[in-house]
């Protein structure tokens, strides 16, 4: 097998035993970079010569004989959203086409401290506003399987990245499925931890509430090693939980008997394509034959997620996005005769439709006279929906769902009707909202494109969802499919 | 004509003295070159998070405490949404509806009359950056931003509307001032903009138990120009409402210069501030223990030092206030009562000769070249007979420019006191020589011919004369 393809994991092995060097690896993600980016363009910035002193230093370390990290010399992707120190991050949007941060996220110190090879910035939706990457101000992503598809968003790019093999393990953050969508619509794992698990420091703000920085692997091993490095309290993030973190690794376990499994009624209803369906019921045998308990539940106020998050999200969204105005960094329109021109033409030329479609739903809803009706209200629900899943979670360990209605659509086929790109994230965003943890992996192809199962648990389950999904992994083939280009 | 009342209410903001800013480790030091107490926090670059001072926080509920609030046990921050060059994020961390302090008042003295001013609640927000225009901002081709303020913590102290005149007003401010420098939090000093005030302000005649429509007044730079622009915009409103017009709710400016308030922005115009929770922040849980610590650790307060200064020491009402009215002047105060425990003549020299030279040379009690000892030494030559009060008022001065002994100025300048009496009695010999005149008036009874006499024998001593002696002698050699 070629190296690109292999997980990190045995990379880690085969560079301990030193029949391949870290350079070696990170020179064959390059030459397939070279071979199929053209065609995926799952990348806004490529950091070739840093990755290769990484690598080069990795190589030193393992020579001297050095304790090294599982994620050593192990290229990875990072979504453009991630401000990483000395090297452009765009968050996919004209209006920070020419930003360099000063400074590394917590995440990237972590990767950093640890000899992770960082390959390059991927694309994304603008400000990981989107479910297709094809929000982006700069190209659109494909997805790997079928190059007229979109591999989902907002972090297409990374999921996209993992699955051509250009990488072989990635970061993307999930405000309402941005991890777990493109990683269901690719074909590869993506996990968005607990909320506060892992520290939001550097990463650019969409909405506070709901962002999760988290890892996409091609499979749950590799999920657990990232996990394992990026997750952790962090001072300089007030939201990040104080929590003494396990090994992850140690749940990488082939089995799941006596494990009790929800499978939310709600999720498996209208709007599920028939042969997703399929495929989910399969998964549901396999997890029974393997000895869990599998029974149908309900998360009764399911219907109003949506409404709920597309009201909360945009509004965060408004207020965060309000710095960019072409005063310090980024791009400003310089025509105009005083501030506020400056602002409005900087802001109307700098932000995608999308994004100016969110900013204005946001301020709209926490206006004078409209807060209570629509942000405090979409508050409560959020609280709503918590509830639904403490309730479900006081029976079970996990919860079984479809990641996505159907598989990956084609280019252009949804950007004509916002509504109809947000019901994409139907089965993702109330994971969210209730700030608990979800994996998707791997279950299954509906057309020749691959399926996503979503397990959600409660929080800081993430070691029981990796055990699940470790478990489901073993026991399916599901995950050793490539893209056949 | 009826008589009418002002209602008045202040809002006022005062930088706390912490070494770093509220939600960043950039220092909050004053003047430092534009843009070097600066991180990518306080800049408000993409993807960076507030974490919460929290000396801030201590320093908050510790001015709530001085100003008798209840502490919130919950509170939290929350965003003020507008745009503004100065700004870095668009929008201000600020508490909104759950603030850190709330329901507190202090006591002011207007005409010898102790009044109740409540305080509807504190919070802490950051202070935003400043623009530097080449000219005027409506001229200048561009402007610059300078972000060191940006992030340095502030709390907003809101007042109910209860002061009732212009002067009530400046009594509440000063009052506040004090007891915010009592408590160390802050240097509140106006001219730098540690301390910074508006006012809301309506009319209604006397007697009467409604509320006007109010007008919010700015840019008030010292105590002196709250009063006096609430002075003008009380007469303002007065004369609109008794011309049969009516007053708009507006946000108006004091205009120094010219002495008059203007009109900036009606209610109309005014922001929709969009305030949520900052899900960037978690809430703010108070520990009821950590307040007890807090509350035990707060300073004699101005209110009890000036009733022990009155019960301890003796000193008129008006004494005691003066000297407790800023904390550097009481403690200094009490440092020359060490060396020299006489409180009322210690309080006449401090409220006298040595306010009237602080001011004149325009120094702070705390940067005076005058040592609280050296000041107890100078009042001690005087008892000891060594310098007369007249001399120990140039000595002071001479001290307060050099920073000299007062022991040390008396032997240079050769000011040491004449007692001698032979050496007295020769000289008013001459006076009484050199001025037949005078003495003639005095024998003939015009007795105040003896005032002129005395004063021609402290010219002729340089003022070094005992003054005692020099009367004594003088009546003997009359008889």
């Amino acid at each position: 097998m070629s190296l690109n393809r292999m997980t990190a994991h045995e990379l880690h092995e085969l560079m301990l035993k030193k029949e391949v060097s870290a350079v070696e690896i990170t020179n064959a993600v390059y030459s397939r970079i070279d071979e199929v980016e053209e065609k995926v363009k799952a990348y806004i910035t490529i950091t070739k010569e840093q990755a290769l002193e990484t690598a080069r230093r990795v190589d030193e370390k393992i020579a001297a004989g050095e304790q090294v990290s599982p994620l050593a010399g192990i290229p990875i992707a990072i979504k453009d959203n991630i401000c990483t120190n000395g090297v452009k991050t765009t968050c996919a949007s004209k209006i920070l086409y020419n930003f360099v941060p000063p400074y590394d996220a917590t995440v990237m110190n972590k990767l950093n401290a640890r000899h992770a090879v960082m390959v390059g910035k991927t694309n994304m939706d603008e400000f990981a506003m989107g479910s297709s990457t094809e929000n982006s101000a700069f190209h659109t992503t494909r997805n790997p399987w079928d190059t007229e598809r979109v591999p989902g968003g907002s972090s297409g790019g990374s999921a996209a990245a993992v699955a051509a093999g250009e990488c072989i393990v990635a970061l993307g953050s999930d405000t309402g499925g941005s991890i777990r969508q493109p990683a269901a619509f690719c074909g590869v794992v993506g996990m968005k931890p607990t909320y506060g698990a892992v520290s939001r420091y550097g990463l650019v703000a969409f909405a506070s509430s709901l962002d999760q920085i988290g890892p996409f692997t091609k499979d749950v091993t590799d999920c657990a090693l990232v996990l394992d490095a990026i997750c952790g309290h962090d001072p300089l993030d007030s939201t990040s939980v104080k929590y003494q973190h396990p090994d992850y690794t140690q749940y990488l376990q082939n089995d799941v008997r006596g494990l009790k499994i929800g499978v939310p009624k709600e999720y498996m209803a209208e709007g599920l394509d028939p042969k997703m369906r399929r495929v989910i019921e399969e998964a549901i045998v396999t997890f029974s034959n393997l000895g869990a308990v599998v029974e149908e539940t309900s998360l009764p106020h399911t219907e109003y997620a949506l409404a709920a998050y597309y009201l909360i999200a945009p509004a965060e969204a408004s207020s965060n996005l309000a710095r960019y105005d072409g005063v310090r960094y980024g791009y400003r329109n310089v025509e105009a005769d005083n501030v506020l021109e400056m602002f409005m033409k900087s802001r109307s030329e700098g932000f995608g439709d999308e994004v100016k479609r969110r900013i204005m739903l946001g301020t709209y809803a926490l206006s004078a006279g409209y807060y209570d009706a629509y942000y405090n209200k979409a508050l409560k629900v959020r609280t709503l929906i918590k509830q639904d899943f403490d309730k479900a979670f006081e029976k079970y360990d996990l919860l079984l769902s479809p990641t996505t209605p159907g598989p990956a659509f084609k280019v252009g086929e949804n950007t004509a009707d916002p509504v109809q790109m947000y019901l994409q994230d139907i089965f993702t965003l109330s994971v969210n909202l209730a700030g608990i943890p979800g994996i998707s992996i791997p279950c299954g192809f509906v057309d020749g494109l691959p399926a996503g199962l979503q397990l959600m648990g409660k929080p800081f389950s993430e070691g029981t969802l990796l055990r699940a999904a470790y478990t489901f992994e073993q026991n399916t083939e599901f995950n050793r499919q490539c893209p056949a280009f | 004509m009826a008589q009418w009342e002002a209602v008045i209410g202040l809002e006022v903001h005062v930088e706390l003295k912490t070494n770093t800013k509220i939600f960043c480790h950039s220092s909050t030091e004053f003047g430092g070159d534009p843009n070097t107490h600066v991180c990518p926090v306080c800049l408000g670059l993409p993807g960076v998070l507030p974490v919460l001072n929290k000396k801030v926080l201590e320093y908050a509920v510790k001015a709530g405490l001085a100003l008798n609030c209840k502490i919130a046990p919950f509170s939290k921050f929350d965003r003020k949404n507008y745009y503004y060059p100065d700004l870095p994020k668009n929008y201000q961390i600020s508490q909104y509806d759950l603030p850190i302090a709330e329901h507190g008042y202090l006591d002011i003295e207007v005409d010898g009359r102790t009044k109740r001013i409540g305080i509807t609640r504190l919070h802490m927000e950051e202070d935003a950056g400043k623009l530097v225009h080449q000219g005027t901002i409506m001229t200048t081709p561009y402007s610059l931003v300078d972000y060191n303020r940006t992030g340095v913590p502030l709390i907003e102290i809101v007042s109910e509307p209860d002061m009732r005149s212009p002067e009530e007003a400046k009594a509440y401010l000063e009052k506040l001032k004090a007891i915010i420098q009592y408590t160390g939090v802050s240097d509140c000093k106006m001219q730098e903009g540690s301390l910074r005030c508006d006012a809301n302000i309506s009319v209604r005649p006397v007697g009467s138990t409604e509320f006007g429509t109010k007008t919010e007044i700015k840019n008030m730079n010292s105590f002196k120009a709250l009063q006096k622009a609430l002075e003008y915009e009380m007469q303002r409103q007065i004369e609109v409402l008794e011309d049969g017009g009516r007053i708009i709710q507006e946000t108006r400016t004091w205009d120094e210069a010219k002495g008059v308030t203007v009109s900036m922005r009606s209610k109309e115009e005014a922001h929709d501030y969009r305030y949520f929770p900052d899900p960037d922040l978690v809430p703010v849980v108070m520990d009821p223990e950590w307040v007890e610590e807090i509350r035990e650790s707060l300073p004699e307060l101005p209110d009890a030092r000036k009733r022990r200064y009155v019960e301890q020491y003796g000193l008129p009402e008006y004494d005691a206030m003066v000297l407790t009215l800023t904390k550097e002047m009481a403690d200094y105060f009490e440092e020359v009562l060490e060396g020299y425990p006489q409180p009322k003549t210690v309080s006449n020299w401090m409220m006298g000769d040595f306010s009237r030279l602080l001011n004149a040379n325009q120094v702070e009690i705390t940067s005076c070249k005058v040592s609280p000892a050296q000041l107890a030494e100078l009042l001690k030559l005087i008892d000891k007979g060594t310098i007369s009060g007249k001399i120990a008022k140039s000595v002071l001065e001479d001290m307060v420019e050099t920073g000299k002994a007062p022991a040390e100025i008396v032997e240079e300048k050769g000011l040491v006191q004449i007692s001698d009496e032979g050496e007295l009695s020769r000289i008013i010999d001459e006076v009484i020589a050199n001025n037949p005149k005078s003495v003639e008036d005095y024998r003939s009874g015009k007795k105040k011919a003896m005032g002129f006499l005395v004063g021609q024998t402290m010219k002729a001593t340089k003022g070094k004369a005992n003054p005692a002696l020099v009367n004594k002698l003088l009546s003997e050699k009359l008889q």
